[in-house]
């Protein structure tokens, strides 16, 4: 039976650059490990996607062999992009909302867990299951729509599907931070469906009306799709890839600032 | 808030007994009052049990001790330190209440990543051991009863391996077997030398485990005791009077619990009135200014047993 220790002799625990390594790792891998196993959200976010894939780009694509391959080139990083925006908005967002409304966040924030593991897991795990959506529309696209990219084309769509956890993270943080658990799914649904269509992610963005090209630039998905698909050589448009990126970073500071914003608003709340 | 933290230096007791202290604690939630001046202190190694009736602040008071929530007014300190602090929670263990846990995780995968944010955990096969999970470590936290679960968060409490144990309302929901294994489970924590904070609205609960129980109502604390002092408070009532009695004489009066005396000013604690107070008049004729009051503690105790029918019916 230990003695009671008196607080005053105690030297305070340190935490080693080992354990914290140790703890980062495990937050996000039980983060995958939990969303792979919601089937709701494991399916969803990944069947929709692909299923979209099958239908616009093979199924409803032309006999014309070239222009079949043309247009499931394209898709690939259209679709691509939409698939990342689901997994970041619902595995950011929307678990956000409910593990906050729901007590569980207090729990961890109650322990010893650095904050910064926990949304350091959240996107770890939406690049993983980016990744897998990525690679997936791509095995589809090679085996049944013609598509012929380098090695250095599908790494580099890869890598950018993926980065785009980041900028679509923060936006569901955002989001889950101003959204109630009941409410969430359909504030994401709200957010992420009509954005999809004004961004061009179903309907390649030079067929859409002239203005809504205009209101797709202030966006997000559509600066991704554009970085996607200049990666593979299908971008129509004429800005710089500089100017992208300046527009992605500065929507997601401004997200990250709206749920700092928030969460300092929630702090001392019975729900934090 | 400043001058409140320097009162609370100037107050300073012996540190080395005390684990946690809040000084005139208040909190607001809209036109809610949670607390009202809260003046409490946790000794190291005892069992504290905080009752009281839902909505009387307890939870409230466990969230600021954690840091989760901060005071409008007063302090609050542990381990001496602001509760906010990391390093301080490296010290401390919490089973709070909470509507839905990750459903898709196994037992031993929720420990295991809470036993990850301590720097000195207790091995795994230890924390199941003690919390009860050793037979349920490979299943999903989505399929296990309302007592498997709450023996989960109890494990996710108890893994760091901390000094100091907050626990919300452990058995809330349980059923009469399942309260017993988690009271035996706290009272294995107690003999480890853990200094635990426990709140309930059992005053069976609170007798049971705690050393000493802080009464809480509409968030102000209304009594403070050892639980036979509490019970006795709590079915009693309190009868005041002067007399020429020697305490002595009055202190063997058959039905007389407590007594506190200034001069000829008598307080006494008494399970019924009516049969003390004949005895005394009988004993002294010049008995006066006699008032028989309830001991204070009806109000929230006639909330708690509501409470703890409304539990009942809730968990048949």
């Amino acid at each position: 039976m230990a003695a009671t220790t008196l607080p005053a002799d105690l030297t305070i625990p340190q935490r080693s650059f080992g354990n914290l390594v140790e703890l980062f790792a495990k937050e996000a891998k039980y983060e995958i490990v939990k969303n792979v196993r919601i089937p709701v959200y494991a399916a969803s976010t990944i069947f929709f996607p692909l299923m979209f894939y099958v239908l616009f780009a093979i199924v409803l694509g032309s006999g014309n062999p070239v222009t079949r391959s043309e247009s499931a080139t394209y898709m690939l990083a259209t679709l691509g992009t939409f698939g990342v925006m689901g997994v970041s908005l619902f595995g950011f967002g929307v678990s956000l909302a409910m593990e906050r409304g729901q007590g569980w966040l207090q729990v961890k924030r109650a322990s010893p867990m650095p904050l910064a593991a926990y949304f350091t897991a959240k996107v770890v795990s939406a690049m993983a299951f980016s990744a897998v959506i990525a690679l997936a529309l791509m095995a589809i696209g090679f085996a049944f729509g013609n598509v012929r990219l380098s090695a250095v084309q599908s790494a580099e769509l890869v890598g950018i599907l993926m980065l785009a956890a980041i900028p679509f993270g923060s936006m569901g943080l955002a989001l889950g931070y101003l959204a109630k658990p009941n409410s969430a799914p359909a504030l994401v649904n709200l957010t992420y469906l009509p954005m999809s269509f004004c961004s061009g992610l179903w309907i390649p963005i030079f067929l859409l009306p002239h203005g809504l090209q205009q209101v797709a630039r202030v966006l997000p998905p559509f600066h991704i799709s554009q970085l996607a698909l200049r990666a593979i050589g299908m971008s129509r448009d004429t800005s710089s890839i500089g100017s992208h990126v300046q527009t992605l970073v500065g929507f997601t500071l401004l997200f990250l600032g709206i749920a700092a914003f928030l969460y300092r608003r929630d702090e001392g709340q019975l729900y934090g | 808030m400043s001058t409140a933290i320097a009162q609370s230096v100037h107050n300073a007791a012996p540190e080395a007994v005390s684990v946690a202290r809040t000084r005139r604690l208040t909190k607001t939630y809209g036109s809610v009052s949670a607390l009202r001046n809260v003046d409490m202190e946790l000794r190291s190694g005892e069992l504290l049990a905080l009752l009281g009736p839902n909505g009387a602040g307890k939870t409230t008071l466990v969230r600021m001790l954690l840091g989760l929530a901060n005071p409008d007014c007063g302090s609050v300190s542990v381990f001496g330190s602001d509760p906010r602090d990391e390093a301080m929670r490296y010290r401390v263990g919490a089973m709070l209440q909470v509507a839905r846990v990750p459903e898709t995780l196994k037992v031993r995968e929720h420990i295991d990543l809470f036993s990850s944010y301590y720097p000195n955990p207790l091995p795994m096969a230890e924390t199941l051991q003690i919390a009860g999970l050793d037979e349920i470590k490979h299943r999903r936290f989505g399929e296990l009863s309302g007592g498997q679960r709450q023996r989960v968060l109890f494990g996710i409490s108890i893994c760091g391996n901390p000094d100091l144990l907050f626990l919300d309302e452990p058995t809330v929901g349980l059923d009469v077997e399942a309260r017993r294994l988690m009271w035996t489970q706290i009272r294995t924590l107690v003999a480890r030398g853990k200094t635990v904070l426990l709140t309930t609205h059992y005053l069976n609960e609170a007798d049971a485990l705690a050393d000493r129980i802080l009464v809480l109502q509409h968030g102000s604390i209304v009594a403070e005791g050892t639980p036979a002092e509490i019970k006795s408070r709590a079915m009693g009532k309190q009868v005041r009077f002067n007399s020429r009695l020697s305490l002595d004489e009055i202190r063997a009066i058959p039905g007389v619990l407590n007594v506190a005396a200034d001069r000829q000013k008598f307080e006494l604690q008494v399970q019924a009135a009516e049969p003390v107070v004949r005895e005394l008049l009988e004993r002294d004729s010049w008995l006066s200014d006699l008032e028989v009051t309830s001991a204070g503690l009806e109000e929230a105790f006639l909330a708690l047993t509501q409470n703890h029918n409304h539990a009942s019916y809730g968990s048949n």
